[in-house]
């Protein structure tokens, strides 16, 4: 691990500040949605601290200020707060926010393979974690002590692609995967719950495949963290995150059209109430 | 055919660092052995999970390597296909699918073992590139132009095992993207490409001992294709004749079909391609030719 000794260790977090930027990203990709109404809301709003977390508190940097460990976006229809972040971060323009899904633009509503920031194009789900494995394993070849996150969507996990690669990261002993579990309970079609009861338990279903798996609460910067660096290790580790699609606005919070629809000037206005008042709370 | 891809593989991931192979529960036999004990990190079998094998390829490949998917040609393209469409080729990653035992060749395997429609599938996606070379010699060639020349994503087409050498007096070296002539002559041409050009140098054989001057090409290159070459040899024959192991929709016969009438060629052009048909007979690579219609005998007499 020469490698991270010598890189800027970011391993952890100011629960504080991480609140205040997710508001800030929450509050950006709203005003987005005034503008394009092609964008999935509720899916960003819901892994909006875990993206955070993975950006400001877990990937660590080389001296010359790239990224050591490397972030794929598996639910890639989430991809708006990965945006936010990368423009924050300077790795995107405010010309290209402005450009979103216009002519000319480089960014859509799923992430794309060769823009600033984006390692893989995904948005076809159960595609992200096989090429984790990939990525996970090429660190481990050439001993950069590079970590691979990536955040998965619970519809992704009906994916049986999703499961070829849960099997092999275990098997392959890719212990440099940490993988989040977007897990609110929600896709398209309803609440997972019902459509899927033998979906659940989770946690001892990655377990059962030889990963670390814990529960923690994923709107909660400080306990995602914990359940990381906290972990034992030796495994690839998933960490289902209980969240809430559309968290932080009452109307969208669980209510499956938020997973597509964009705010009109009044739901605007009262969204904007609601994420100034989580903050608060 | 597959152990010469082995051989020639070992030697490219000797060369370098960067070349994996990726297997899902079927290995190539020979050298590959020696690749997984000398770079045991650099050899991943799946198992049977092809999914993972593209997209851990993809994943391999997005941190700068140069890995190679193996297994039978329909589990290495068809069952994966999306993650060859989204992860490989919408990507444009340097990575090579090899498809083994393409064609009919598991004659007596039937139906789920055939991959007779892999031409017009995989020359659908755009960046995606073909080489079915012709014999193990061509084969040898084709992976290392894969391993060390590849700029994005491959799909190889191969035969299996015990496929003749036809390649060793050709009057032209394997180059990718061209046209490859193995013998020269004026009055007929035989384009062909992939495990079947043994049934296409045996009819040259034929024509050429009743006195006529025949070129053989292997077409090794199924895209890009070679368009301009096709087009000279529609141009300089009297006679072109394609012989090809697919079905008559998407591979050589159509698109030589296209350049003729693009060119306003106008020799005599005879096509011999498989049935748009599963055919269900379990005797010889030979015998399931035979049955798709495509034999020596056939061929002689009704392009005479």
């Amino acid at each position: 691990m020469t490698a991270t000794a010598s890189a800027t260790l970011t391993n952890s977090i100011d629960p504080a500040a991480a609140k205040a930027r997710c508001l800030k990203f929450r509050r950006r990709i709203l005003d987005m949605s005034q503008r394009v109404s092609a964008l999935h809301i509720g899916s960003a709003y819901s892994c909006t601290e875990i993206v955070d977390l993975i950006y400001f508190g877990l990937m660590r940097r080389k001296p010359d200020g790239s990224f050591l460990d490397t972030f794929l976006m598996s639910k890639g229809h989430g991809c708006m707060i990965q945006y936010a972040i990368l423009e924050d971060l300077g790795i995107l323009s405010r010309a290209d926010m402005d450009a979103y899904c216009t002519p000319g633009g480089r960014l859509g509503v799923h992430p794309d393979h060769g823009n600033p920031g984006i390692v893989a194009a995904t948005g076809s789900l159960g595609h992200g974690l096989s090429m984790v494995v990939g990525m996970a394993l090429a660190e481990k070849t050439s001993k950069t002590g590079g970590q691979i996150y990536t955040v998965l969507s619970d519809g992704e996990v009906q994916e049986g692609s999703t499961w070829e690669a849960v099997l092999m990261a275990s098997s392959l002993g890719c212990d440099n995967i940490v993988a989040f579990l977007d897990y609110n309970n929600f896709q398209s079609l309803g609440k997972t719950s019902d459509t899927h009861p033998t979906f659940y338990p989770l946690v001892e279903k990655f377990t059962a495949f030889g990963w670390e798996s814990v529960e923690a609460a994923g709107h909660d910067s400080k306990a995602l963290f914990e359940a990381v660096t906290q972990r034992k290790g030796g495994k690839p580790l998933m960490v289902v995150a209980r969240t809430t699609k559309g968290k932080g606005v009452s109307y969208m919070e669980n209510v499956p059209i938020w997973h597509y629809r964009s705010p009109n000037k009044q739901e605007y206005e009262q969204a904007v109430k609601e994420l100034e008042a989580m903050v608060r709370s | 055919m597959r152990n010469t891809f082995s051989e020639a593989l070992y030697q490219a991931a000797t060369r370098n660092p960067k070349v994996y192979i990726v297997v899902a529960d079927i290995s190539p036999a020979g050298s590959m052995s020696k690749f997984s004990t000398e770079y045991p990190e650099r050899f991943i079998n799946v198992g049977v999970a092809e999914q993972s094998m593209i997209g851990i390829c993809a994943g391999l490949a997005l941190k700068g390597n140069r890995p190679f998917a193996y297994t039978i040609a329909t589990f290495s393209l068809y069952r994966p296909f999306e993650m060859v469409r989204d992860d490989l080729c919408y990507q444009n990653l340097p990575v090579t699918v090899v498809g083994m035992g393409a064609g009919v060749i598991y004659s007596t395997l039937g139906g789920t073992h055939h991959t007779q429609e892999d031409i017009a599938i995989a020359g659908a996606l755009a960046n995606m590139q073909i080489l079915a070379p012709c014999d193990p010699l061509e084969c040898t060639d084709a992976t290392a132009w894969c391993a060390e020349k590849s700029q994005g994503p491959t799909y190889l087409r191969i035969g299996k095992a015990g496929e003749p050498v036809l390649t060793k007096d050709a009057a032209e070296p394997f180059q990718f993207g061209k046209i490859r002539y193995l013998r020269r002559g004026t009055d007929v041409c035989i384009l062909s490409y992939g495990v079947i050009m043994k049934k296409a140098a045996e009819l040259a054989d034929r024509l050429q001992a009743e006195g006529k001057s025949v070129s053989l090409v292997s077409v090794h290159t199924m895209k890009p294709l070679d368009r301009q070459g096709i087009a000279e040899a529609l141009k300089r024959h009297k006679k072109v004749v394609v012989i090809e192991e697919h079905v008559p929709q998407g591979g050589l016969a159509p698109q030589t079909k296209q350049i003729a009438w693009d060119v306003k060629a106008s020799c005599a052009l005879h096509t011999f391609t498989l049935q748009d048909a599963f055919i269900h007979n379990y005797g010889s690579h030979d015998d399931l030719l035979a049955a798709h219609g495509i034999a020596t005998d056939r061929i002689h007499a009704a392009i005479a």
